[in-house]
């Protein structure tokens, strides 16, 4: 049927390309959506292995991963917003004030 | 079939990827990544678990998609600017690290993975099962990730809001 | 009646009340009330000796020996030989030496006490002057009353502190223009230099801590009469604690403290550098005799070095010109008797010198500040002549101390110069004699020369000095009359046997339990007629000397100045102090100081530089990592990534 390898290959492509998109994108919410296909990668290993070893244990990660994955991407927002009224712009290169 | 259904899934997950992670216009990148979202949900139900595929396209790609198309709305974000690199460190060494990362990723998920899929055990991916084990076993992380749903809800409406002065 | 001597405690803290009364009220009381608690507290102290040494004589002779312990000091555990707990005491003993030797010090250091008075009642430092010198007498009464070497030692400290208080006195005065130095320089020379001898003096008493487990008296004297301690310990203990005692008493190369020390106000002189602290080394090394007595090399070495002195520092009184420094170099060359007389054996001999020495030295002392006082602070005696008519009582007493000094009959120094001569001849030393006896005449010669240089022929000075002079009141005057009548009569209590006939030693007899040797000396029967040879001879060197100061100095004045152009380079060896000072200070002070700045330099490149080499890291590596904070959180993502990649090539190559 499926080489599962092939599965686990395609989900590290995934998150190769999400981390890709963290250091290359300038906007805030590019890069939170960059995360979201990072964690989204992380649930495709997660299921792949599940099916392989047969128990619920790895779906019930994948639920809570979603979860996880909803509340953050809500702070996440919330944040943006409250950087947005302060700069004007969600560049991530204008909010450097931690810095020496 | 499967196979075939398999290849297609793939080639799609990886392109609304390359999209999601290269195009300017945020609209764009967000419905990429719906897409993106669905055909993942379509490898979960491939995969045989169904209840939580059909909670991909429910709670992932209906709702927090939609919030993130929300908030780029209301923000009204225009084209992004290219990206330009923060440095000559940035510039040489993140292009670098990224395929170092994704080679050897690769490399050790490949070798190290598991070669054949077994058939699905009794039950597998329903929501019985599923229900049955979160209530039981996973009770107490249940619980306490409905507590951090509340949190995630109550920080977000706080900084969020529009300070009154 | 025996309780009294049971006080001996008492004795060195009378004083120190009196330094407690006047430390702390002095500036407050007037002049006549401090000077009378000083000299009060020393009064009492005098008398409560007298008590104690009054309860000492109704002992049986062998059984002279009074101790009061003030309780435990040290407890240092099993250090001794058979590893036996050593235990130091603050104990004090009373026995015909240290009684003696607190009689004189009490006794002179009263009487100078009372002319003081006299003599700085025109001072402003007039309450701290009396607290210096009350606690002065408290230390040396420490000193001569300690039981074992430690409390000696704590005395011995502690006089050494006030002769530097008291030397500096006048802080801010300029003192010698020739060197250059001020009193208080001065001071800080005399206590380095004294402190040189202490360092030798507490290695020899730890060497003896360490070999004989304790450092009473009694109880080292036993075990080395018993045979304990190998030879060249104990010679090597001898000449450690003899180094200290050239400390001390200014013996040879350690002495050079003393003419400086004449910096001080005059009692001070008189006091501490004629008849008390400069004499703490010989009364330590009699105090030790029975050890000295095992160790015959250290006792020649000591001998040596004694006469050498008492000849090096004649020569250099004969040129003096200040009234102040031909005394110090007198008493210089005294002490030089007094350790070649122990070194020869003759230790009643010393004492004996060391009590007639303080009559007559401190009668000498407070003499010349009487002059000093007439004639308004002026010290040098080109100008100075003919005050005998101006200050009559001075004189007398002036001349009495001379002729003492110079050992004419029947004055005190005759006898106990003669004593020591005698001890020197008889036990086979007879090159120490010869130096002594040579010695014996340039002391007549430069002290007559003083004399007649100051109160005989016509006035060199100014007519403002010549008709402000005057006698000095009483207070100075009656304890000079009183110290001449002591330096008449004082050594009437060791006459020798074969001048009286009989053997009326009272004060060899006296002594006799304390020292090595015991009885020994006068009982032998030795020539009668060299005795008498001997002592004539004495007689005729001190007639020759004071001839040849009379011919000098009285007939015909201009034959110095020939005499000192014919001779040069003897003249100005003398004149210059044989350059010692000028040596000590190119040999050893220059290279000091050179060592010095060098350390200062190497504490502030080198040690400095080190502790701010690590701080200047520590910034440098600082500046270094901030630069990784450059704000941007995608270089902080980047970051995170390349730590996961680290982690991740670690988990893929290393295998489990």
């Amino acid at each position: 049927m499926i080489d599962p390898r092939l599965v686990l290959v395609l989900s590290a492509a995934l998150f190769s390309l999400g981390v890709a998109g963290v250091l290359l994108r300038r906007g805030a919410i590019s890069i939170l959506m960059c995360i979201e296909l990072m964690l989204n990668s992380a649930n495709l290993a997660f299921i792949t292995f599940a099916r392989v070893h047969g128990g619920p244990e790895a779906q019930i990660y994948v639920f809570f991963v979603m979860t996880l994955a909803a509340a953050e991407a809500a702070a996440g927002l919330a944040i943006v917003i409250a950087l947005f009224r302060l700069k004007g712009t969600t560049d991530v290169d204008e909010i450097s004030l931690l810095k020496w | 079939m499967v196979t075939f259904a398999f290849y297609v899934l793939a080639l799609l997950t990886l392109a609304s990827a390359l999209v999601v992670v290269t195009h300017r216009n945020p609209v764009v990148a967000a419905v990429a990544l719906a897409f993106n979202l669905v055909s993942i949900a379509g490898f979960y139900i491939l995969l045989g678990a169904q209840f939580i595929g059909l909670l991909q396209v429910i709670v992932y790609a209906g709702a927090i998609m939609v919030l993130i198309l929300f908030v780029i709305m209301l923000l009204n974000l225009s084209e992004e600017a290219p990206p330009r690199a923060a440095g000559t460190f940035q510039r040489v060494l993140a292009p670098a690290v990224t395929l170092l990362f994704a080679v050897v990723l690769g490399r050790a998920l490949w070798s190290g993975g598991p070669a054949t899929l077994p058939p699905p055990s009794e039950g597998f991916g329903t929501a019985a099962v599923l229900g049955r084990e979160l209530f039981t076993r996973f009770y107490y992380p249940f619980e306490v990730i409905s507590l951090l749903l509340i949190v995630a809800m109550v920080g977000a409406v706080l900084l969020a809001k529009r300070k009154l002065t | 009646m025996t309780d009294v001597s049971k006080l001996i405690w008492l004795i060195p803290i009378l004083p120190l009340l009196g330094v407690a009364w006047n430390g702390t009220l002095g500036r407050r009381l007037g002049k006549g009330a401090v000077g009378a608690t000083a000299c009060g507290t020393v009064l009492l102290a005098f008398l409560l000796s007298l008590g104690a040494v009054w309860d000492l004589a109704q002992l049986p002779p062998d059984a002279r020996y009074v101790t009061a312990s003030l309780g435990t000091w040290l407890p240092l555990g099993p250090i001794g030989p058979g590893g036996e707990a050593a235990v130091v005491d603050w104990g004090f003993a009373l026995d015909p030496l240290s009684a003696v030797m607190i009689l004189v010090v009490t006794g002179v250091g009263f009487l100078i006490h009372v002319y003081a008075t006299g003599y700085m009642a025109h001072e402003e430092g007039f309450a701290r002057f009396f607290v210096y010198m009350n606690l002065f007498m408290s230390m040396m009464l420490t000193l001569v009353l300690g039981s074992n070497l430690l409390v000696t030692f704590v005395g011995w400290e502690g006089v050494g502190l006030c002769s530097y208080l008291l030397i500096g006195f006048f802080f801010d005065r300029p003192f010698d223009a020739r060197t250059g130095l001020t009193c208080a320089d001065a001071g800080r020379k005399a206590f380095l230099v004294n402190r040189i001898g202490d360092f030798a003096f507490v290695i020899g008493l730890l060497y003896l801590l360490t070999t004989f487990g304790t450092l009473d008296y009694r109880s080292v004297l036993e075990t080395v009469a018993t045979g304990g301690g190998s030879h060249a310990m104990l010679v090597a203990v001898g000449l450690l604690l003899f180094i200290g005692a050239c400390g001390k008493s200014a013996q040879i190369p350690l002495y050079v403290w003393l003419p400086d020390a004449m910096a001080g106000p005059t009692p001070v002189s008189a006091l501490i550098h004629a008849a008390t602290m400069v004499t703490a080394g010989v009364y330590m090394v009699t105090r030790m005799s029975g050890l000295y007595a095992h160790a015959p090399e250290a006792m020649a070495v000591v001998a040596v070095v004694g006469a050498a002195t008492a000849l090096f520092a004649a020569t250099m009184g004969i040129t003096a010109t200040d009234i102040k420094k031909v005394l110090a170099y007198s008493t210089v060359s005294q002490l030089g008797y007094m350790f070649a007389a122990a070194g020869v054996g003759a230790w009643t001999a010393a004492i004996f010198h060391l009590m007639t020495h303080a009559f007559f030295k401190a009668l000498l002392f407070l003499g010349a500040g009487s002059v000093i006082h007439g004639q308004g602070g002026e010290q040098d005696i080109r100008k100075m002549g003919g005050l005998k008519s101006k200050m009559p009582v001075t004189f007398a007493t002036f001349i009495t101390a001379t002729l003492a000094i110079a050992g004419i009959f029947p004055l005190a120094g005759f006898f106990s110069k003669d004593e020591i001569l005698w001890g020197a001849f008889s036990s086979g030393h007879v090159g120490v004699w010869a130096v002594l006896a040579l010695s014996a005449g340039l002391t007549a010669f430069y002290m007559f020369r003083l004399t007649f240089l100051v109160f005989y022929g016509a006035h060199r000075g100014d007519h403002h000095t010549w008709d402000h002079a005057h006698e000095s009141p009483r207070s100075m005057t009656v304890p000079l009359l009183v110290l001449a009548s002591l330096s008449v009569a004082g050594g009437w209590v060791g006459i020798p046997a074969i001048l009286a006939g009989r053997d009326i030693n009272v004060f060899h007899h006296w002594l006799a339990p304390s020292l090595a040797g015991g009885h020994a000396e006068e009982g032998a029967a030795h020539a009668a007629s060299t005795e008498g040879a001997l002592m004539a001879a004495a007689l005729a060197v001190a007639i020759v000397g004071i001839g040849l100061a009379f011919a000098i100095y009285r007939r015909r004045p201009e034959a110095a100045a020939s005499i000192a152009s014919t001779f040069r380079p003897v003249y100005a060896l003398w004149r210059n102090l044989y350059w010692v000072d000028e040596l000590y200070e190119a040999v050893i002070l220059r290279p000091f100081y050179a060592m010095s700045r060098f350390f200062a330099a190497f504490d502030r490149f080198v040690v400095d530089g080190a502790v701010n080499v690590s701080g200047i890291v520590v910034d440098i590596t600082g500046q270094l990592l901030k630069l990784f904070q450059t704000g941007y959180v995608r270089n902080y993502a980047l970051l995170f990534l390349m730590g996961v990649v680290a982690i991740l090539v670690y988990f893929a190559t290393v295998p489990r």
